[in-house]
Formats: C-alpha cells, structure tokens, sequence
C-alpha cells in the first residue's frame, strides 16, 4: 500500500519537475532548432569530413578576410555553400584596400546591401571555370547578369583587363582564383 | 475499502501530475510557428489526407504517392524499371512493359508528371510520366496505381521536356533533351559534325478519350538545341505549347561554359492547331523508325509488346507559322503558364531576373511581325515585343514556377535554396521562405491546371545534408510542406522521400479515394493461363516447358506437392489468387528463383518463370501475409534428373507421406 503512494508521489513528483523544468527545456531546443532549421542554411552543416567548399576555403584565409566580411553582410554564405558549381573570383584583402575606405564602409551598411550584393555577384560565375578552360577574349556571364571578359596572355589570365588571377583553388563545390583586384559591375549590364 | 481509497489517492495524484505535464509541455505558439506547425500537417489516424501527391522517383524510375499535409508514403508505383517486391518487369505478364527497340530496358530516369486535364482542370483517370533516359512515356490508371502502357519515343535522346498535358488531355508532348542524328539518318559521324548532323524533336502524342491509350500523332523536327522543360498553352493560348531550350550554341562539348555563351536562349513557342492543319493538309512526312508500345490488359493480366516502324515527321521548313522563338535569359529551364494561360514564366536557370512573357503580346508580336531575325529559319521573336515584364532580383538560380490561382507565383531558387512569391501583375516580389537544400521542383496541387487549391506547396529539394538522422554517405531527399494560404507561406512539414523526386502533381482526394478498384472479378480473367478454381489446377508438359496452372487462396496453394520436374525444365507457375476480396495479395516465390517473387491482386493471374537447375526438393510459399495460416501456405517441387522416369504428378491434400517400417514397429 504505501508503496504504491510512495510511487505516486515520486512519479507525480518527478513529472511536476520535469514539468516546472518542462519550459526552460523547450525553449533551449527550441532555440537550438531554430538556428539549424531556420538560421543556420547550409553553411551551418556540420561537417568537418568533405574537402572544403568555396565558402570555407574563403573562411580559412587570412588574405580574404574583408571578402568573408561583406559575404556575410550580403547574406551570400549560404547561397555559396550550395551545391554550385561556382567560380568565384575572389578579392584579397589587399586588393580591397585599393578601394577607398569610405566607399567600403559606405558598402557594408545595410542600406546598400542589394549593391554589395550585386558587386559580390559580379565575382561569381555560376559553373567550374579552371584556368586551362578560359580563353582570351572570352566573355562569362555572371550572376548579377553582368558579363566579365577574360585576357590570356603568357599564361597570365586577367579579368576585365583589371584584375589578374594570382593563384587558384580547387573546392568541393567549384574552384576559387584569387585575383588582386575588386571587380566593378559595368554601370549597362 | 482503505485499501482501494489509497489507490484511488494514487491514481488521482498520478493523473492530475500527468494533465499539469501535458498542460505546461503544451508548445508555444510562437515557437511552434518557428519550428513547423505540427497541427496543420497532423492527420489523425483513421483520418485520410486532403491531397494524392503524385511524385516522380527520379532515378529509382517509378512513382510514388504520398499523401498531403501528412506527407504519408503510400504506394510506390513500378513504371519504368523492374520492382522485385511485385514482381513487376520479372514476371512473363510484366515484361513486355519494358521491352523497348533496344530490347528489355528495366530502368528509367523518371523525372516529370502530368495529370490528365479536361477543361483545365484535373479529371482524376490517369497519371503520365515520362523516362528521360531511354524515351518512354508511360500511363499510370488512376483506379489501380499501376502502370497501364509505355510508349516509346523515336528520333529522341532523352524524353526530358515531357509529358506536359493540354487542357482536355488533347495531347502530351515529349522533347528531346539531346539533339541527335535521326533515327532514319546514318548516326556514325563525328560528335563536332553536331550543327550539320544534329537535329532535335518534339513528338506530339494523343491520348485517346476514352481508353487513355497513347498514339504519336506527329513529331516536329527542330533546330538541334536541347530542349528542358514545356507547359501547354490553357484558355486563351489553349493550342500552343511552350518549351524552354538551352544550347542554342549547339555546342558537343564541355556544356558547361559553352552553352552558356549566349546572353540568351530561346522559349519556342509551339502552334500546335496550326500543325494539326499541316497534318490534315499532308505535310507531313513518312519516316520510318522503330519503336516499341506497350500496353497491359486488365482482363488477360498481361502486356503486349508491339514494334511500330513509321511515324509523321513535320518540317517547319515547310510549315510557316507553326513555330516561333521568344529570346530568353541565359540557359532557361522551367518553363509555366499561369492558370489564366496570358502569361509564360521562364526561369533562366542562370538569369538575374525572371522573364514573364504576355500571350497576348506574343500573338500580336507575331501579327506585326516584330521578329529579331531568324533562328534555323524560325522567325526570333523581339525580346520586348512578347515580354509582360520582369521579376527583378527573385533570388540566385530561378528553375520553376507554380500558381495559387490567386495572381501569385512561386518559383523555386536553387542557389539561394529558397521559394519565392512574387504577383504576376506587378512582378513584385510578396514572400520568401527557406528550403533545406537546394529546391529543384516545387508543386502545389492543381498548380499546372487553370484552377490550383493554392493551399500547400511542396518544395522537392536536392540536398539534405543534416535535415534528418544521417544514414551514411547515401540521403534520402528532403520535401517541404509549406501552408501558402495567408500572405506568408508558413513551413509546416518536412518530411523525407523516395527516389529523387524531380516533378511532382497534387489532386483532391475526392477525385480519387472513391473509384478505386478493390479486385479483379476472376469471372473476368481471360488469362490464357488462369485457373478459375482449384478444379482447374494442373500441371502439363511440352517439352522441357512445364505449366502449372496453380491457384491461391486462405490458406494453401494448389498444387502443393509437384513431381516429375527435370533438371534443365523451365516451369512457369501460373498463380491465379482466387480470392475476391480487397487487399488480400497472395505471393509467390521459389527457392533459387534468379528473378523475383511475385505478388498477384485478388481475381489477377501472374506467372513466375523458374529453371530447375539441380535435382533435390524445392520449396516454394505465399509471401505475402494473407492470414493466419500464411505460414502454413508453402508446398513442395521434385526434381529428378534429367531423363528420369518419375512421372508428371500434382495434389494437394492427398499425397500424404507414407508410413515407413519404423513407424510401423513403434506403432
């Protein structure tokens, strides 16, 4: 008999606890649930196993630092962790540097978002571009909609005859050419 | 009495704690906004889902039904490649579906829907679907879920812009995705020879009224671009057809960058009442190919196979205004007429805007003649003379688009793994929701038809990655269930799938639940094979073929006990189930079969081809769990050498073992 009371009231108890507890629980699930099904995209996937994609081999350099900065900013790191393929030309920091500090800062306000996205755009090409697959004079239509035209000259590839591609890498999802130049969406696309 | 207070003290206390828990471990309202709202998915048991959600398998090349707002897997239809849990495709009634010009072809890439249509709107008889690899176009019954017919598609190489339906079901197109040499041509040239040698093909396949069976009425030969994805013209542009075409480079190799060297392609706008007239007035040529139709017939339970050689081939040479070309944004894919049929959304998978092309545009472009050259000697319609407008910035890599009914679109965003609602009117763009991963198709039910229930979308993504628990380097591909009846589409479901779904149809329940066939009446089965009766069981020789006309039902099979097979015998089991009640499938299989079980529906007959390879005893049993004595249902084949002298015998329930010596003394 009193065993059974003595069970009813641990159970009940138990259950009053876990139901005081109940709410604090929820909301730590529910915000850790938020952030992977609702913030996180596929940026967030953990998975330290796959070859690097062109986000994360971004991510992981020192000299694109600035790059990774206004990627976030334009809210392009999930589109970029996607399946691709892309190419993207990628700006060091040094080559951001050639651009004036206050059009910079000016950039990364929100306010301006949709011009840093369609200036971070331009540096994309959706398709796996390798050096040896470019010719001079070709044009690539990229994802703002503008067109970039490649030189070739002595195994020296440049972009719209103002950026050179310094050294290029592969990724999981694409290939990345580091140039030393920040490319500028023609004003007519 | 004590006693029992106590308890009741106790039950009492456990319940009240119980309801508290229940009361505050109730989600939130907010939070379950943001994590899916389980409610409006929750079909109750017992209760049935609003929406059949007919979805293509993509590389497993069959069907799959599910139900909506559940998401409820029910049924996984065995069209285009071989299905050893019914025996589709193994057994000798089945495979002639999937004889092909090239022989017996038992897969497919099972990439499109369409659901016939009269008036616009989903009349509920039969599902298409077409395989991209092989080009096959098959008719699934609607009553029974089951592949009806295959046809194949000659001059074509790779049925992908296929099988898009015209309002009453008139016809359902299938486009080559690969231009090739014709069939009547010699193929062997070289691949850089493509803008000499290459041609590409749109075949125009009626569906007859009544029996659905489908006819390659005429193909229309085409400039050799790859053709994607088509939608038929409805209500005011009811007879044309639009299809998206990328590489109008004509480019062999590397398509990669080379076919996305044109700032646009093309959306080719087809006049199919004006080719009808071509076709009446005898333009149209004779060619002779090869290609097979197939067609399973309800009453004898099997396929035939038949090798047509001819078909009429419509050169638009020769036929002015039967096609025209609408320039579109770089490499378009989808390719969607609104329910209205005014407007033609196309989605440059690698454009920065979406094009939205006005019907009555295009038609008066084409009066006026407001055309940018020629294209293979297809007038180029001006850009802006068709276009109604542009959605600007939608999102990164635009592939499909679905209608509400309500003036709005959706279209899926592959890049930036997002659909997003934007007004057809205005082009503005209204809503935008995440996908998990990578959306290809996005279906709402009735969405294609002139009148949509623009209640769900389902996105159909790519990528799933950490969606659920992972199962290893392989994933299930993920589908999202969005309410789209507010101004906001809400997540409400996300729930996994079969195959690789690419296109996917919804239709009310209500079109369907209520005519679908139970079992097929045994008074009806003309199969030359069929035993309507155990009285009618038998076992006959000619040659080294043995028939066995066999019969199931709760709980045994008869024959049970068969001897005087030899080795090197092919024996075909021709198993009729004799029940004539709903969902009680009998199996069939065979120990050492090199081929699958069979399953056979009440009233239906199936036959399983078996070679005796080695003398011993062989079992053989029902698989499938019919009733409570299944495990008892199981019976016994001798095989003696080749050359024995045992005789032929069959029974059940007489052949009982003979008492042996020791017994005897025991007794």
């Amino acid at each position: 008999m009193k065993k059974i009371l003595g069970t009813a009231i641990v159970l009940s108890a138990f259950l009053f606890f876990s139901c005081n507890d109940a709410p604090e629980e929820t909301n730590e699930t529910t915000t850790a649930e938020t952030e992977t099904i609702l913030g996180g995209g596929q940026s967030a996937v953990k998975d330290d196993e796959s070859a690097k994609d062109v986000v994360k081999i971004a991510v992981g350099s020192a000299d694109h630092s600035t790059l990774v900065a206004a990627l976030k900013q334009a809210d392009l790191v999930n589109s970029l962790s996607n399946a691709g393929p892309f190419t993207v030309f990628a700006p060091t920091n040094a080559a951001f540097d050639k651009v004036p500090k206050e059009t910079l800062d000016d950039l990364m306000k929100d306010k301006n978002k949709s011009q840093l996205q369609d200036i971070l755009q331009y540096h994309v090409y959706v398709g796996s571009l390798k050096i040896e697959m470019m010719e001079d004079g070709q044009t690539f239509n990229q994802v703002n909609g503008g067109n970039i035209t490649i030189t070739k000259k002595d195994g020296k590839v440049m972009v719209n005859n103002s950026a050179t591609v310094i050294t290029s890498i592969p990724a999981s999802n694409g290939i990345i050419h580091v140039i030393d130049g920040v490319l500028l969406p023609p004003a007519n696309k | 009495m004590k006693r029992n207070s106590f308890k009741t003290l106790a039950v009492l206390i456990l319940t009240s704690a119980c309801l508290l828990f229940l009361q505050s471990c109730k989600p939130k309202t907010a939070q379950s906004a943001a994590t899916g709202d389980a409610s409006k998915s929750y079909v109750a048991p017992g209760k049935y889902d609003e929406f059949y959600n007919i979805v293509s398998g993509g590389f497993n090349g069959q069907v799959a039904v599910y139900g909506i707002p559940s998401g409820r897997l029910f049924r996984i239809i065995p069209v285009f490649s071989q299905a050893a849990e019914s025996g589709y495709g193994f057994s000798e009634e089945t495979k002639p579906m999937l004889n092909t010009s090239h022989g017996f072809v038992p897969w497919d890439d099972q990439h499109h829907i369409a659901l016939s249509q009269t008036k616009g709107e989903h009349d509920g008889r039969w599902a298409f679907a077409n395989g991209n690899n092989t080009p096959r176009l098959a008719r699934i019954d609607l009553t029974t879920f089951r592949t009806s017919e295959i046809l194949e598609i000659p001059n074509s190489a790779g049925n992908h812009a296929s099988p898009f339906i015209t309002e009453n079901s008139e016809y359902i197109v299938a486009a080559t995705r690969f231009s090739v040499p014709l069939d009547d041509q010699n193929g062997d040239v070289p691949i850089n020879t493509y803008k000499q040698n290459f041609k590409g093909s749109i075949s125009f396949v009626s569906v007859n009224p009544t029996s659905g069976e489908m006819n390659i009425s005429f193909q229309i030969r085409t400039p050799g671009v790859n053709f994607d994805l088509s939608r038929a013209g409805k209500g005011k542009s009811h007879g044309w057809f639009f299809f998206s075409c990328y590489n109008s480079e004509k480019a062999n190799t590397l398509l990669e960058v080379n076919a996305s060297q044109k700032d646009k392609d093309f959306v080719m706008a087809v006049n199919w009442k004006k080719a009808e007239e071509y076709l009446k007035a005898g333009k149209a040529k004779k060619q002779s190919v090869r290609y097979a139709h197939n067609v399973y017939d309800e009453n004898t339970h099997t396929a035939t196979s038949t090798i047509k050689t001819e078909v009429l081939v419509l050169d638009p040479a020769d036929c002015p205004d039967m096609l025209y070309l609408i320039p579109c944004p770089k490499s378009p894919h989808g390719t969607d007429v609104d329910p209205t049929g005014e407007y033609i959304v196309a989605s440059g998978k690698l454009a920065a805007s979406i094009p939205v092309f006005s019907f009555t545009k295009l038609q008066k472009a084409i009066a006026d003649k407001a055309f940018d050259g020629e294209y293979d000697g297809i007038p180029v319609i001006k850009y802006e003379a068709a276009l109604h407008g542009e959605v600007a910035k939608p999102g990164l890599g635009p592939l499909h688009t679905e209608f509400d009914g309500k003036g709005n679109a959706y279209t899926s965003m592959f890049v930036s793994s997002e659909v997003v609602k934007w007004s057809i009117s205005d082009l503005k763009v209204l809503d935008r929701v995440p996908t998990y991963y990578s959306i290809g198709h996005l279906s709402i039910p009735g969405g294609p038809t002139a009148k949509p229930h623009g209640k769900y979308l389902i996105a159909y993504n790519k990528i799933t990655k950490d969606r659920y628990l992972p199962t290893g380097p392989e994933l299930t591909q993920s589908a999202q269930l969005y309410d789209i009846s507010g101004d906001k589409m809400k997540l409400i479901l996300d729930f996994p799938t079969t195959g690789e779904p690419h296109y996917a149809e919804a239709i009310p329940a209500s079109l369907l639940m209520n005519k679908q066939r139970k079992i097929y009446k045994i008074e009806e089965n003309t199969h030359p094979y069929v035993a309507k009766g155990e009285g009618q069981s038998k076992v006959e020789r000619k040659g080294n073929q043995v028939h066995v006309w066999m019969t199931a039902i709760r709980s045994h099979l008869t024959p049970d006990n068969i001897e005087g097979i030899k080795v090197g015998d092919e024996v075909y089991f021709h198993v009729t189930n004799l029940e004539q009640d709903w969902d009680v499938p009998h199996g069939f299989a065979i120990k050492g079969a090199n081929t699958a079980e069979i399953l056979i529906m009440p009233g239906e007959t199936q036959t399983l081809k078996w070679v005796a390879e080695k003398t011993g005893i062989v079992p053989f049993y029902c698989t499938d769990f019919c009733s409570a004595l299944h495990q008892e249902m199981q019976g016994y084949l001798r095989v003696s050498p080749a050359g024995s002298n045992v005789p032929l015998l069959f029974s059940t329930g007489t052949n009982k073992p003979a008492v042996t010596a020791t017994d005897t003394t025991k007794k």
